[in-house]
């Protein structure tokens, strides 16, 4: 299983530690000023396109600074109570359960609440005080103030792209954290990443970043967004795997990116001529 | 066509009728536009050699356009005999009807002109029968060299392959190779040359003077000789498409080139080779060496259609540049630039390797030594002029001072002060103030503008619309209905249809641990309250004249079938103006109207005025959304071009005001957006609504669908 992602309630803090190095390369100072957000006990907001690599440097973040990771992808049912926690009965008895974000708090983690705009309005109510230097989380139900231990982090992520005037984050809150903007590596950089998170060979990896770019230029002209470095990643694992490239990146890129027959057709061709 | 069918068929289809039968038939319909001097008697003379069949089949369209209007049809009984004698009975049916849908959209001197090209019309048919219509393709065409990269390059009909460096000329049919697939590669050919020819420096600015003065021997050479380069860096940029070519030179058998040109093939194929090399060997073969039979991708090239574009290009890219460095200057520093500061030159280029750039190298922005990530536009604009001139002098990163805005010639042979007389009287309108920002601040009071109501039409032009686009308003509808049909779980509510178990356990553990026990135990299915109110401000400015116009009312119509299903509150308001004296929305739909038949009509009857003042607009526009109750409230600007009007409004001064009243919208809670087709839009448009905050349309056929797509994005 991955880690730090919460599907039950069974882990306890100390499994969300990720024991091996996750791969992880530097784009500019992002490690250095986390580092520094982290020991002044400041808040992290991570702005950036899909798939330019903020999950994975979160992984790499917790691992460098020995601390669990617990991580929220936020949806539109989730609520305050499903972040902090609520009694449950149990034989009779009632049981307090922590949230995720409540054990995060409690063991000093990193808590990463992945796409911040899509959870409902009231989680701003918890999120808020844990943000500002107050450092506590409310715990309504139980009447009580949980105090984050200096080595807590909280972190938030947030893909400005979006247009959509009702997901936009609030002034009051994302002034609250220290932004880091993450957007998709430089060619060269790009292209060891792919190279070795699948093992292809140089030359190929490099025609598949260009045909990032290629990508790249069509936002805005009938695309939403280009292909992300994840979709880069997934389309040479396909070609390592023996599928030729064309063929890789209408499967892994391609359709991915659109529906569109004109558009499909477009980027098929723009493949077809790089490979 | 007209040969005599065999006895059978005859008897079945019935004997031709004769002149005098036909003319009389034809009467019935043409009465109208008929008359002494005018008679149906040609037409019926020459329609009587057909054979019955067609001769029904000419009178029944015959009829079916007297409905529509009785020239349109007495036209086509005079052409239809020529018409028949070029086509069969499919293609004259074609023919007729690309006629009916020119009348729809464009009226009866057009139809009748798209009658008359029946040659022209039973030509492209046969080549479309055994082709590929670049119509078809044009839209793949357009994106395959967007992704490719460069500036963006419009795909246009011409009749052999050329480029201006900003539009492709292609065939409009294409029919050497047997079938569509050879004809789509052959396309593709066309387009990733003359895209390698832009992007590989064949037209660059300095080479282009020289190419000018050698002469059209010279510059054929020299195309020819660029030919050969291009190939060999498209097989190390786009291996792929190099063997396209070698597959396509093949199925068409073409013959190699005699020397000399191999080797110099072989010496221009060396990385280092430049168009300068190019160039030098044409100069050194002009009179000496024959040109070569042209490759089927390949035509004449126009060095002076390119000199004309780049000369303007050159000159509005400088200026634009200067002005968004002037405001990334300002947003950096976080101060008005400083002209003495400015001096400096705040702004460098470092280069950086980059093999897979046309020059091996790319640049980097510095702001006072400091690397900085610029902005789309600014990219855009840098890569564009990287594309010209092979580097970025240094006069293009000085940025814009204050002072410096582009006045703009006058429109000739009206005086702006006419608008001043008689006509005027300022009470019954409003007035607005303005932001003058060279003097950094409001000229109080200065705009006096009307609400109008734009005059309703009743042409069946909103009927013609739904129909045509039938299938989109049914896909529209759909999709609109999704998203307004999202039914949502209520959680914790007082009542509801079912029990929530998470909120029974948790009131019970309340009530365990001795605290009050909440009512909120139920889980009720509701449709989530859309609270959105949104008001569509449409430019109705003289440049909408034509296509454009007729796109923004079938937007409407679309827009409006999609609102109705989603039961967001909306209005629609046209502005237009001239002069600050004379500043005019046109109301189309308010708030409170219905889509009402009246509403209808006014769509229908918009049409083009006079200028775009667009401040003054927006300032009123927001005032009357101040009044509106909703939790989210959107102004969203359909748009052809920049602010612009005839007493000054324009350049920085017509954009810096429209900027600041999207300012004071903002303030007042409400999100601007703007949909826009100019495609220099990218050059203004972030440094008035922000950057996720606008939308450029590249094809304008497409604005109908666009405008009701992109306000579902917006507001899911
Ligand atoms: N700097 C990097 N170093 C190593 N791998 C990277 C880097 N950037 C991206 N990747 C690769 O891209 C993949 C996608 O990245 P990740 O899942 O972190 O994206 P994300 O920004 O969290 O996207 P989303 O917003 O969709 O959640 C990673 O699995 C990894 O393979
Ligand atoms: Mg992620």
């Amino acid at each position: 299983m991955e880690p730090g992602i919460v599907t039950g309630q069974t882990l306890r803090p100390e499994e969300y530690f990720v024991e091996t190095e996750p791969y992880y390369e530097p784009v500019g100072d992002e490690i250095e000023v986390f580092e520094a957000a982290w020991r002044n006990q400041l808040p992290v907001l991570l702005k950036g396109p899909t798939g330019c690599g903020k999950t994975r440097f979160m992984e790499h973040m917790a691992w460098r600074l020995k601390r669990p990771l617990i991580t929220v992808s936020c949806h539109d049912d989730l609520t305050a109570s499903d972040l902090v926690g609520r009694f449950l009965v149990a034989g009779g008895e009632t049981v307090w359960v922590d949230g995720p974000l409540a054990r995060a708090v409690r063991c000093g983690g990193i808590c990463y609440l992945d796409e911040i705009v899509e959870a409902r309005k009231d989680t701003t109510v918890v999120i808020h005080p844990l943000a500002d230097d107050r450092r506590v989380l409310p715990m309504e139900k139980r009447g009580e103030l949980l105090k984050a231990p200096p080595e807590f982090c909280l972190a938030i992520s947030y893909n400005p792209g979006y247009q959509s005037v009702l997901k936009d984050l609030k002034q009051s809150t994302r002034q609250r954290f220290v932004a880091l903007e993450f957007d998709y590596p430089e060619p060269e950089l790009e292209r060891r990443i792919v190279e070795k998170e699948t093992g292809i060979e140089p030359e190929l990896a490099e025609r598949l970043v260009k045909f990032a770019h290629m990508t790249r230029n069509l936002k805005g002209s009938g695309l939403d967004e280009g292909a992300s470095t994840r979709l880069l990643v997934q389309a040479a694992k396909l070609i390592v795997s023996g599928i030729p490239p064309v063929a890789a990146c209408r499967a892994a890129v391609a359709q991915a990116l659109t529906d569109d027959p004109e558009m499909l057709a477009a980027i098929h061709e723009l493949s077809a001529s790089l490979f | 066509m007209a040969a005599v069918p065999p006895p059978a068929a005859r008897a079945l289809e019935g004997e031709p009728l004769s002149a005098a039968a036909i003319e009389a038939r034809l009467d019935e319909h043409l009465d109208l536009v008929l008359s002494s001097r005018r008679t149906a008697a040609g037409p019926a003379r020459e329609l009587a050699a057909f054979s019955r069949a067609e001769q029904e089949l000419v009178l029944r369209w015959v009829a079916v356009l007297a409905a529509a209007h009785a020239e349109l049809a007495y036209q086509f009984a005079s052409l239809a005999p020529r018409a028949l004698r070029l086509m069969d009975e499919a293609g004259v049916e074609a023919w007729v009807r690309q006629a009916m849908d020119t009348y729809d959209s464009a009226g009866l001197y057009p139809a009748v002109a798209a009658l008359r090209e029946v040659e022209a019309f039973a030509e492209r048919a046969r080549a479309r029968a055994a082709g590929l219509a670049l119509e078809e393709v044009a839209g793949v065409l357009e994106r395959y060299v967007r992704g490719l990269g460069g500036r963006p390059l419009k795909v246009e009909a011409g009749e052999a392959p050329w480029t201006d460096t900003e539009t492709l000329h292609l065939p409009p049919v294409l029919g050497v190779l047997g079938d569509r697939e050879g004809n789509f590669r052959l396309y593709k050919a066309m387009a990733v040359c003359l895209w390698a020819q832009c992007w590989f420096g064949t037209w660059r600015a300095p080479l282009l003077a020289r190419l000018r003065e050698a002469g059209a021997e010279a510059a054929a050479l020299y195309a020819a000789l660029e030919a050969l380069r291009l190939e060999a860096r498209l097989a190390r940029a786009l291996p792929g498409a190099r063997r396209e070519l070698d597959t396509l030179a093949a199925a068409l058998a073409v013959a190699p080139w005699p020397e000399p040109w191999p080797e110099a093939a072989r010496r221009l194929a060396a990385p280092e080779a430049t168009a300068a090399d190019s160039l030098e060997l044409a100069l050194a073969w002009a009179g000496r060496v024959a040109l070569p039979p042209p490759r089927p991708w390949e035509g004449p090239p126009r060095p002076e259609a390119v000199a004309a574009v780049l000369e303007a290009r050159l000159e509005r890219e400088r200026r634009s540049l200067r002005r968004e460095l002037a405001a990334l200057a300002e947003e950096q520093r976080g101060a008005v630039p400083d002209p003495v500061r400015l001096e400096a030159a705040p702004f460098t280029l470092e280069r950086i390797e980059d093999p897979a750039a046309p020059e091996g190298f790319t640049f980097r922005l510095e702001l006072d030594g400091q690397p900085i990530e610029p902005p789309e536009e600014v990219r855009g604009l840098l890569t564009s002029i990287v594309q010209d001139l092979g580097e970025i002098p240094e006069e293009y990163l000085v940025p814009a001072g204050p002072g410096e805005y582009d006045a703009g010639a006058q429109p000739a042979g009206r005086d702006p002060r006419d608008v001043w007389k008689g006509m005027y009287h300022e009470e019954g309108a409003h007035l607005h103030d303005e932001w003058d920002y060279r003097r950094g601040h409001y000229r109080k009071r200065w705009c006096v503008l009307r609400e109008l109501d734009v005059h309703p039409v009743r042409d069946g032009f909103v009927e013609r619309t739904l129909r045509r686009h039938r299938g989109l308003v049914a896909s529209l509808r759909r999709t609109f209905e999704a998203l307004r049909g999202e039914d949502r779980l209520l959680r914790r509510q007082p009542e509801g249809e079912e029990v929530d178990i998470d909120a029974l356990v948790e009131a019970y553990a309340d009530a365990a641990t001795g605290q009050e026990m909440t009512d909120r135990l139920f889980v009720r299915k509701r449709r989530e309250e859309r609270n959105i109110a949104v008001l569509f401000m449409v430019d109705m400015s003289g440049s909408t004249k034509g296509w454009i116009n007729d796109a923004e009312r079938e937007a409407l119509v679309l827009l409006c079938e999609s609102l109705e299903t989603l039961g967001d509150r909306y209005a629609i308001y046209g502005f237009s103006g001239m002069t600050r004296k004379r500043c005019e929305l046109y109301r189309i739909k308010r708030f409170d109207e219905p889509y009402s038949d009246e509403v209808r009509a006014r769509i229908s009857g918009i049409r083009p005025q006079d200028y775009t003042r667009m401040g003054v607009a927006i300032r009123h526009l927001t005032g009357m959304l101040r009044e509106v109750e909703a939790r989210t409230k959107l102004l969203v600007t359909l748009s052809d071009g920049k602010p612009d009007d005839f007493d000054g409004y324009r350049g920085t001064y017509g954009i810096e005001d429209t900027r600041m009243a999207l300012v004071e919208a903002r303030r007042e809670g409400i999100h601007p957006f703007c949909i826009t087709i100019d495609r220099e839009a990218r050059d203004y448009l972030p440094h008035l609504y922000g950057p996720a905050n606008y939308v450029v349309v590249d094809e304008v056929r497409k604005l109908p669908f666009k405008v009701s797509d992109v306000y579902r994005k917006l507001t899911s």
